[in-house]
């Protein structure tokens, strides 16, 4: 190996490496596995389901008008409307992503911006920001969100959006907190006395340092935005029926759950499902980028 | 002499602790790893042993396996005895040590601050112990926390009582600790590194103390240190580790006038001795590359409500100084001196005022972008290599980063300026592509080096670069800037409170003490004849690593004025007088 590739950073080829080094790990590489099937579930929904996810029909419905439990026709058995719920979870995989997905990545790339810039530059700056997120703090979250959905038009991109408006506050806080610490740090004063700009000194020196919290908050966001996005459902200012998001098939259901147990147990193993593979990943990822941990498997 | 062999020793042959083949593991990926290993001593009454070695050498194990404090469940004892009295106690139960703990073994650690409780009172935390151990009735409790302080020999013991940690100065905060060890009246405390993070003048004062204490109480001592001279002064025997080997176990006057291994010999050879140096080179007068007139560096306090100035802390006042091409200039002092800030603001980092120029330019009043072509005349070593390392990235590219941020090369010029750099500070180029905790601490000082390097500065400010380095790594760093000084001319401007590192690089040095020069002059006039008297106990506190020659116990140092002052009140200036030549004396 000469010494340019020994040193020149493998920029071109990580991801490719960090991606080869998570798959080698038992646990992170059944993560992307599960997050891999839900995209492919999610992508290919129309031509994945078994029954139209939307049609009411009496076949679905027990003599008594109940609905079916799981077996013969309706894999996962049917909904309170006759729905087969194998069909309405494969397209509500849409939703819950779309909305894990671009609500926590919102949420995550706001809140970590305004933590670091508040903790970096301090002063005005600082004060400004933080009375701001403490000003969101004081909201009501779920209030906030209603109040937000309810002006805008509910759609999927306006759900992601309100939730990650709420969501965002918790991750500025302590990326906030972090960033001044690491700011005291001696080398980030080694970086000002060789005449870094601010932005090479956040974006090569403190961010690097962050990921591992902003991972590990970034992944934990991803069930607690989809349960968010039930809530919202629930209460009509979130996904609209008949579009069915895993949030909202439990909701939907969640009075029927002593008759009908599957209707609630399947969804609620989905969103199990999804944060657990977003957590291993995450939890992998944070040990593969940190070099001072390398070779140690965790 | 303040060692006594006879006080208490003759009448009790038998040892207080006897330690035999202790050998410890710690649990790594690899499997057991030994830390200690065979590790076989007495430590008698009244007597003082010590454990000296670098660091890694597994004297803090020592520490830690017979206070029963070993980090569980990754360290182990595998082997070996401890016998306090009759008792092997090598693997006792945390509720068996609880009874052992202060009562018959205390520890002190090197960092008073953190081991003191922040939010207890210091009667409180004294009374704690007292009464955890039942050595005396709640109500009695104060009274002999009292009588504690006063065997400390604290000023102002009752007002010392109500303060918390924060309140106290270092020095006091560590006498703290030691009535604290001491409360139960142990037959053993064993000494954690407990001057290092003290300030000489203190370190001495804290010395003398122990010492007293033990001569009182016939305490056996078993002192930790990496510091030779604190093993000359306090030691009866001791035993030099390696590795977590014995290396070389006699008395102290066997140890310095004829150490029989060759690590020893060499460990000794490293440290650096006040007044051994050889006088420096003469240097024909350079132009001056960095002038300093009249500098004050004033940080304001805000408090209240409205979050307004309070008071003003004044770190710097009224310094004025230049260094010449090829120089060294060296800052000593004593923490709070501002040696510190004085080289922050030479590179812009702290708000200054008065005039400075380097290499004929003013910076007064440049903004952080142009005073980046000042920067590359300019640079800066840390004290910690480790911490002004970004973790993240490899040592190549953090090398290189210099050069990048001032647009100075880019592509394989860059590989060929590491390679260069790497080579030029005794690294090799194949380490290049390593992140920082891959290497020790010498070598990770050596890429600070290299990146201070990389933009060609013409000045160097060395802010206590080697004062966390092992002695023998220190040694190799100091050669390595001299080289560098010899082959380039840089100039150099050497903060440190190590006097003896002083004697070996220092051409010329100025003795601070809260934020003004005390004296300053060429180097032989400061050390060889000091005249302030801050400097005379300055020196007269560094220990010496000769056993035959005792320090002689100093009178406590008056206690130094406050660098705080309300808003708008003026600071009093002492002013130079000339001495000869360039020695000049500060006088109030």
């Amino acid at each position: 190996m000469s010494v340019a590739e020994a040193f020149r950073p493998r920029q071109r080829g990580r991801v490719r490496a960090v991606l080869l080094e998570l798959l080698r790990r038992p646990r992170a590489a059944f993560g992307l596995a599960v997050i891999a099937l839900m995209v492919v579930c999610a992508v290919f929904a129309p031509w994945i389901m078994p029954h139209d996810p939307f049609a009411q029909s009496f076949d679905g419905l027990d003599l008594m008008g109940g609905p079916l439990p799981p077996g013969g026709a309706y894999p996962l058995g049917t909904d309170l409307l006759g729905r087969d719920l194998a069909s309405r979870l494969i397209l509500g995989t849409r939703t819950s992503l779309i909305i894990g997905v671009v609500a926590n990545g919102t949420a995550v790339i706001l809140g970590a911006g305004v933590g670091i810039a508040a903790g970096y530059f301090g002063g005005w700056t600082a004060a400004i920001l933080m009375r701001f997120t403490d000003l969101m703090m004081a909201f009501p979250a779920l209030l906030l969100a209603i109040v937000l959905a309810a002006i805008f038009q509910p759609s999927l991109m306006i759900v992601a959006l309100v939730i990650a408006m709420v969501n965002w506050v918790q991750m500025s806080r302590v990326i906030y907190t972090e960033t001044r610490s690491l700011a005291e740090r001696e080398f980030i004063q080694v970086q000002r006395a060789i005449g870094s700009s601010p932005l090479r000194i956040l974006g090569k020196h403190i961010l690097p340092h962050l990921l591992s919290s902003i991972i590990v908050f970034g992944t934990l966001g991803i069930s607690t935005t989809v349960l968010l996005e039930a809530t919202l459902s629930f209460l009509g200012v979130g996904v609209q029926p008949p579009m069915p998001s895993w949030g909202n098939i439990i909701f939907e259901n969640q009075t029927y759950f002593s008759t009908a147990p599957w209707l609630v147990f399947f969804p609620g193993l989905l969103i199990v499902l999804l944060a657990l593979a977003f957590n291993l990943v995450g939890d992998a990822l944070r040990d593969v980028l940190d070099p001072t941990l390398k070779g140690r498997h965790g | 002499m303040t060692r006594d062999n006879d006080s208490g020793r003759g009448d009790d042959a038998r040892p207080v602790l006897s330690v035999r083949d202790l050998t410890v593991q710690v649990a790594t990926g690899a499997g057991g790893k030994t830390v200690l290993d065979h590790l076989s001593f007495d430590l008698h009454r009244g007597e003082t042993v010590a454990l000296a070695g670098e660091s890694g050498s597994g004297k803090s194990m020592t520490a830690l396996a017979i206070m029963g404090l070993l980090p569980r469940p990754m360290a182990r004892i595998t082997e070996g005895t401890i016998r306090l009295g009759d008792r092997n106690i090598a693997g006792l139960s945390d509720r068996a040590y609880r009874a052992i703990r202060a009562r018959r073994i205390s520890m002190i650690f090197q960092e008073p601050m953190t081991s003191l409780n922040p939010l207890m009172t210091v009667e409180r935390q004294l009374c704690e112990v007292l009464l955890e151990h039942d050595m005396c009735t709640r109500d009695a409790a104060p009274a002999r926390a009292l009588k504690l302080l006063r065997d400390l020999r604290l000023t102002d013991p009752e007002r010392r009582l109500k303060q918390y940690p924060h309140e106290l100065s270092g020095g006091m905060r560590q006498r703290v600790m030691i009535a604290i060890a001491l409360a139960c009246e142990p037959e053993i405390l064993i000494a954690d590194e407990p001057t290092t993070a003290l300030d000489v003048t203190v370190q001495a004062e804290i010395l003398d103390l122990i010492r007293l204490l033990q001569k009182e109480r016939g305490t056996a001592v078993l002192m930790i240190t990496h510091d030779m001279g604190v093993v000359a002064e306090m030691a009866d025997r001791a035993i030099v580790m390696r590795a977590g080997q014995p290396v070389e176990a006699s008395s102290v006057e066997r140890l310095f006038s004829a150490p029989s291994s060759e690590y020893a010999k060499g460990l000794l050879a490293a440290v650096p001795r006040l007044g051994a140096a050889p006088p420096r080179p003469p240097r024909s007068p350079g132009q001056k590359v960095v002038e300093v007139s009249d500098l004050s560096v004033r940080f304001d306090v805000k408090g209240g409500i409205l979050n307004r100035p309070v008071a003003r802390l004044h770190a710097v006042e009224g310094v004025s100084f230049d260094i010449r091409v090829g120089e060294t200039l060296a800052l000593v002092g004593e923490s709070g001196s501002g040696k510190s800030t004085i080289g922050k603001a030479l590179l812009g980092l702290v708000p200054w005022e008065g005039a400075v120029r380097i290499d004929g330019r003013h910076t007064k009043g440049l903004s952080r972008r142009s005073m980046r072509p000042v920067l590359r005349d300019i640079q800066m070593v840390f004290q910690d290599p480790g911490a002004s390392l970004d973790s993240r990235m490899t040592v190549g590219e953090q090398v290189v980063e210099p050069l990048r941020v001032h647009g100075l090369a880019s592509g394989s010029e860059l590989t060929d300026r590491a390679e260069f750099l790497f080579r030029r500070v005794g690294l090799s180029a194949d380490m290049l592509g390593r992140f920082p905790h891959e290497f020790s601490g010498g070598q990770r000082q050596r890429v600070c080096i290299a990146r201070a390097l990389s933009l060609s500065p013409k000045v160097i400010v060395a802010d206590e670069s080697v004062s966390a380095l092992d002695v023998s790594v220190q040694a190799q760093v100091l050669d390595l800037l001299q080289e560098l000084q010899d082959e380039d001319g840089l100039s150099y401007l050497f903060i440190t409170h190590d006097m003896a590192v002083v004697d070996q690089v220092a051409d010329r040095i100025m003795v601070m003490r809260l934020g003004q020069v005390m004296e300053e002059g060429p180097r032989d006039a400061v050390l060889r004849d000091p005249r302030h008297p801050y400097t005379r106990r300055l020196l007269a506190a560094v220990p010496v690593p000769d056993p035959t020659r005792l320090r002689q116990p100093q009178p406590p140092a008056p206690e130094s004025q406050s660098p705080m002052l309300p808003l708008g009140a003026v600071f009093p200036r002492v002013r130079l007088e000339q001495v000869s030549g360039e020695h000049r004396v500060a006088v109030a």
